[in-house]
């Protein structure tokens, strides 16, 4: 018992030890760079203001003679000389540009008068045309050139933008908007989703298979199709405007019931695994107690739930409260946070205020995030004791009921997709109801037409390969690497951040960092590239989990036996690792296609005339009046997504079937 | 400990913590060219962290590991010399039994047709011929295990580590691959170390038993000398049974139990003993006597229940002279029927005093 704490030992690290920790450095850095250093890049530019300073500029103007008599003076003077007739607003933004030519009312471009111009010192900035000085010396202008002058702000850091958010009211207010329209629809789709999971889980009615799938096609479309559905149904011309009793679909009510369509399969995924693990022993020992059934239903079934419904709750207030398309397309004058972005960037060139916009998104995501994560590992906690699946018995009443409920569900999310597909299909909603398909030639409209299509279906296709191929790669690194906790801990903290960032927050945050010239990834700016790497990035989380699941199943003493045979961990990968997940890839590569097909926020940055999407396409053509073409490509996104699912689930099958021998086995060992 | 020339793993001072918690305290160990032996102890007392230690799987927090006269105490896995068996097999699920053989061979150095003899020598070596094609859940577990065997020790390695590797099986299997893997071993002749919690494996396994408990060694020999000879209480309790009577005394080989007084010559006395002690012996040491008789460590006793156990009795014996111990005797069928044995009856047995340890409490 000698024993005294020392310096531990070092382990002498062997070739597979620096290959891995060299490839997890390789991937943090990919992430650091496609993630935190945008966001990092955003933070800042949000306290960043700019300011036209006038007394930085020395102003002289000659007689019609062209001789200098008058004074030079500086241009604040000859502002404050103007009193109230001069400039009085000197915020800008990062392009900000003023025009000199504002400080002399009587300028004309004719006038035989002549200018000088120079900085007090090096950091006064101005244009002419597009060219840039700073220069000490006068620079001597024709009146007619002095038009095409134009002074740049300086820059100040601060927190001079949030004042002015804050008190700007038809910007602040998006923040309670954004708060009231994620809360209430958050309550309706955790209800409505209870309650058809309860009915798939706890009752003997029939079809249960066709309403699982029912249940997930919303996942299929972008958010805003079940907007532009709503346009069709309650809309100014809609067929069932009478039903909406003189309120107007345009606004809360619209994205409530939208945000109900596009959360619904969210709600019920998480729903159904939490109703699943309860536990039968609880029921057999209730009801042996003579409890009656709503009893049961108070003190077993909705505490086992509990966290299954708070996750639920989070994950749906996370993705309403982040979405930009449904309110874009159905929001009318209705603001909110997300939106408020796009407003911000698009419509005015407020890059800052559009900075700021996202920080403040950026809170309530990132809180959500953080209870939601806490809620799962509870939950698992829960899972891995060891329970008895519950049977359900057979009661005719009830089963019925069910039955009705999930019919209602089911008209609910079907009738949207219809009328989408509907509309999509006659000439003239809703004057001539015959068909036709020239809502289908997109080459017609706004929104870059067929190749937006195919560009998205590239894009899909590319996200799914090449983000597979990193994530799980990745996600194997990192579960697998021997010691090298602060790294892996890291590591792990990057591939769980895109989770609480919102698209909208990431593509503003890509601008900032890759259009900034002084970039060396500069050069990626409006490529395919990074748009790819963009929905990788924005996809990464959940892809990354699914993945660490399934490498957790694996026998966590492959690694070392292949080390004990000499042999390098790549070859263990590949010949066992990746064979064994081969299920599991494919589940992350269709989640991430159907993703990439679907997603707006992000991309609505970063697309090029060149790589036009289809999911935007969608947004623009609406935006433009051309509804019934963007429900069209709606739901051409919706038929890709589903065969898409179709190829995955055949795949999935022809997998499971060629590799039965081991596999049947397998599970059973593992179990 | 004969030969140190001949020892082929030598650790020195090991130690290792998790957080605060020491799961190994300065372990000294030699294991001899050629060798099996067994780390056993109850779970949690070190014997895996010790194992995984040697493999390099988890580095201990200081001390010295050996192999074959080579310092390998930092060396990565991949660089020491070692083949290994999992409780869990660790089979690779998507190759073929003779796949999995093969996994360690293939790019090292060897052409197709010399892996495939390789294979086929190992499949008959370990009596699955013609089991070579099949996957491992089409596999029994005792032979799941036994290709285990074969993939560690296809690379012949200088040394083969063997963690609980019996005791996912059936009693029965269990029995059978035990005195497989010991011919297996023997016919190999390769330095083996195996982790067990089972005593009877380690018993007919081991050339020599290493006991562990609270990460220390207990005791280092032969199973033959743990079992009559065990240094500790411990030791004594957790390989077989052992009667265990509260005694004092006065001089060394002197136990007072109750109002008795029993010679004690077996094993080491405790140094400075006096109050404390525990008296232990072994049930099938107690031998049953034909006639009265107060000669040294001979008792009178009562004999209380009495339980059939296959080819024995085991009784229970009491007496007032004997203060609240009990005693428990394995009594032969023959003993029995011989003497008429009886619940109930009078008899005298001898507590033989070179059987009769003393440990202090």
């Amino acid at each position: 018992m000698s024993a005294t704490r020392q310096k531990p030992l070092q382990a002498r690290l062997g070739r597979d030890d620096l290959i891995m920790r060299g490839y997890m450095l390789m991937l943090a850095l990919y992430l650091v760079i496609t993630l935190a250093l945008p966001l990092y890049t955003m933070l800042s530019k949000s306290f960043s203001t700019y300011q036209f300073d006038l007394s930085q500029f020395q102003i002289q103007v000659s007689d019609e003679q062209g001789n200098w008599n008058s004074d030079p003076k500086s241009a604040a003077e000859i502002n404050a000389a103007l009193g109230e007739n001069g400039i009085q607003n000197f915020a800008t933004s990062n392009d900000g540009r003023l025009a000199p030519t504002k400080l002399f009312p009587e300028f004309s471009f004719r006038s035989p008068v002549n200018y000088r111009i120079k900085g007090n010192d090096s950091s006064a900035v101005w244009l002419v045309g597009s060219k840039r000085h700073n220069s000490t010396d006068w620079l001597e202008l024709d009146s007619n050139t002095f038009r095409r002058v134009s002074l740049r702000p300086v820059k100040s850091t601060g927190l001079a933008n949030y004042a002015t958010y804050f008190s700007t009211p038809a910007l602040s207010r998006s923040i309670r908007n954004s708060l009231f329209i994620s809360i209430i629809s958050t309550l309706i789709t955790v209800t409505l989703a209870f309650a058809f999971a309860y009915a798939l889980n706890r009752s003997q009615m029939r079809f249960k298979g066709f309403f699982r799938l029912v249940a997930m096609a919303p996942i299929l479309v972008p958010s805003l199709l079940p907007g532009i559905a709503l346009v069709y149904l309650f809309g100014n011309q809609g067929m069932l405007k009478a039903f909406m009793m003189g309120e107007s679909i345009y606004g809360p009510i619209g994205i409530v019931i939208g945000s109900v369509f596009f959360t619904f399969p969210h709600a019920v995924m998480i729903i159904t695994t939490a109703l699943a693990i309860s536990d039968a022993r609880l029921y057999e020992a209730a009801h042996s107690m003579r409890a009656g059934r709503w009893k049961i239903f108070r003190t077993v079934t909705l505490p086992g739930a509990r966290y299954g419904l708070i996750s639920a709750a989070f994950v749906v207030f996370n993705l309403v409260i982040t979405d930009f398309g449904l309110p874009k397309v159905i929001g009318g004058q209705y603001n909110m946070l997300a939106v408020d972005i796009y407003k911000q960037v698009i419509g005015q060139q407020n890059f800052e205020m559009g900075a700021v916009v996202s920080v403040v998104l950026l809170i309530p995501a990132l809180l959500a995030f953080v209870v939601d994560r806490y809620v799962q590992r509870r939950q698992v906690a829960m899972l891995s004791s060891r329970s008895v699946p519950w049977q359900p018995p057979r009661r005719r009443g009830f089963d019925a009921l069910c039955l009705g409920y999930c019919l209602l569900i089911t008209i609910f999310i079907v009738g949207l997709l219809g009328v989408c597909q509907y509309a999509a299909l006659v000439k003239f909603w809703p004057y001539d109801l015959s068909f036709s398909l020239k809502n289908y030639a997109f080459d017609l409209m706004d929104g870059g037409g067929w190749n937006s299509y195919y560009n998205s279906v590239q894009l899909a296709l590319y996200t799914a390969l090449i983000g597979t191929a990193i994530i799980f790669s990745g996600a194997y690194i990192v579960e697998k690497t021997s010691g090298f906790h602060k790294g892996r801990s890291l590591f792990q903290l990057l591939a769980l951040l895109p989770m609480a960032i919102p698209g909208m927050v990431l593509g503003l945050a890509y601008i900032f960092f890759f259009n900034n010239p002084n970039n060396p990834l500069n050069f990626l700016y409006g490529t395919m590239g990074i748009l790819v790497i963009c929905t990788v990035t924005h996809f990464y989380t959940v892809s990354h989990l699914t993945a660490l699941t399934a490498l957790k199943q694996i026998d966590p003493e492959f690694e070392s036996v292949a080390a004990s045979l000499k042999k390098p961990f790549y070859k263990l990968f590949a010949r066992v690792t990746v064979p064994i997940c081969l299920p599991a890839g494919l589940d992350i590569s269709i989640y991430l296609f159907v993703n990439a097909m679907t997603t707006v926020s992000a991309l609505v940055f970063l697309y090029s005339p060149d790589t036009t999407l289809a999911s935007v396409a969608v947004l623009n053509m609406d935006d433009a009046g051309d509804i019934a073409p963007a429900a069209a490509m709606g739901m051409m996104i919706f038929y890709t997504n589903a065969g898409a699912r179709i190829i995955h689930l055949l795949l999935s099958k022809g997998i499971l079937k060629r590799t039965q021998a081991w596999r049947a086995g397998h599970a059973a060992m593992s179990s | 400990m004969t030969d140190p020339a001949a020892s082929y793993l030598r650790i020195e001072g090991l130690n290792k913590f998790f957080g605060q918690f020491q799961a190994l305290k300065d372990i000294q160990l030699e294991v001899h060219e050629g060798e099996l032996v067994c780390f056993l102890g109850p779970s949690g007392c070190g014997k895996t962290t010790l194992l995984r230690a040697i493999a390099g799987l988890d580095l201990q927090t200081s001390g010295r590991i050996e192999q074959a006269g080579t310092d390998i105490s930092t060396l990565p896995v991949s660089e020491r010399d070692f083949g290994i068996v999992f409780q869990s097999y660790a089979l690779f699920p998507n190759l073929t039994a003779e796949r999995n053989i093969a996994f360690g061979l293939e790019n090292s150095g060897h052409n197709r047709r010399e892996i495939k003899a390789r294979v086929s020598e190992l499949l008959e070596l370990i009596g699955l011929p013609d089991q070579g094609e099949k996957f491992p859940s089409q596999l029994s577990g005792g032979q799941q295990q036994r290709i285990a065997l074969a993939r560690a020790i296809a690379t012949s390695p200088g040394l083969l580590l063997l963690d609980e590797p019996l005791s996912a099986l059936d009693a029965r299997v269990r029995v059978l691959l035990r005195r497989e893997l010991k011919e297996l071993q023997r016919k190999l002749g390769v330095t083996t170390v195996m982790v067990t919690h089972d005593q009877e494996e380690a018993l007919v396994l081991a050339d020599r038993i290493v006991v562990m408990n609270h990460g220390l060694i207990e005791q280092v020999g032969t199973p033959a000398d743990i079992y009559c000879n065990p240094r500790s209480l411990f030791v004594a309790e957790f390989i077989g049974e052992m009667n265990q009577l509260n005694a004092s005394s006065t001089e060394p080989g002197q136990l007072q139990v109750g109002e008795r007084m029993l010679r004690s010559e077996g094993g080491h006395w405790p140094a400075d003993a006096a109050n404390d002690l525990v008296a232990a012996i072994r049930p099938e040491d107690i031998l049953p006597q034909a006639n009265n008789s107060d000669a040294l460590n001979h008792l009178d006793v009562t004999i209380g229940d009495m339980a059939f156990m296959g080819s024995f009795w085991r009784s229970q014996l009491h007496d007032a002279s004997l203060g609240d111990n009990q005693l428990i005797a394995d009594f032969s069928i023959n003993a029995v029927r011989r003497l008429s044995l009886q619940s109930g009856n009078r008899l005298t047995v001898e507590l033989p005093a070179d059987r009769l340890l003393a440990f202090r409490r």
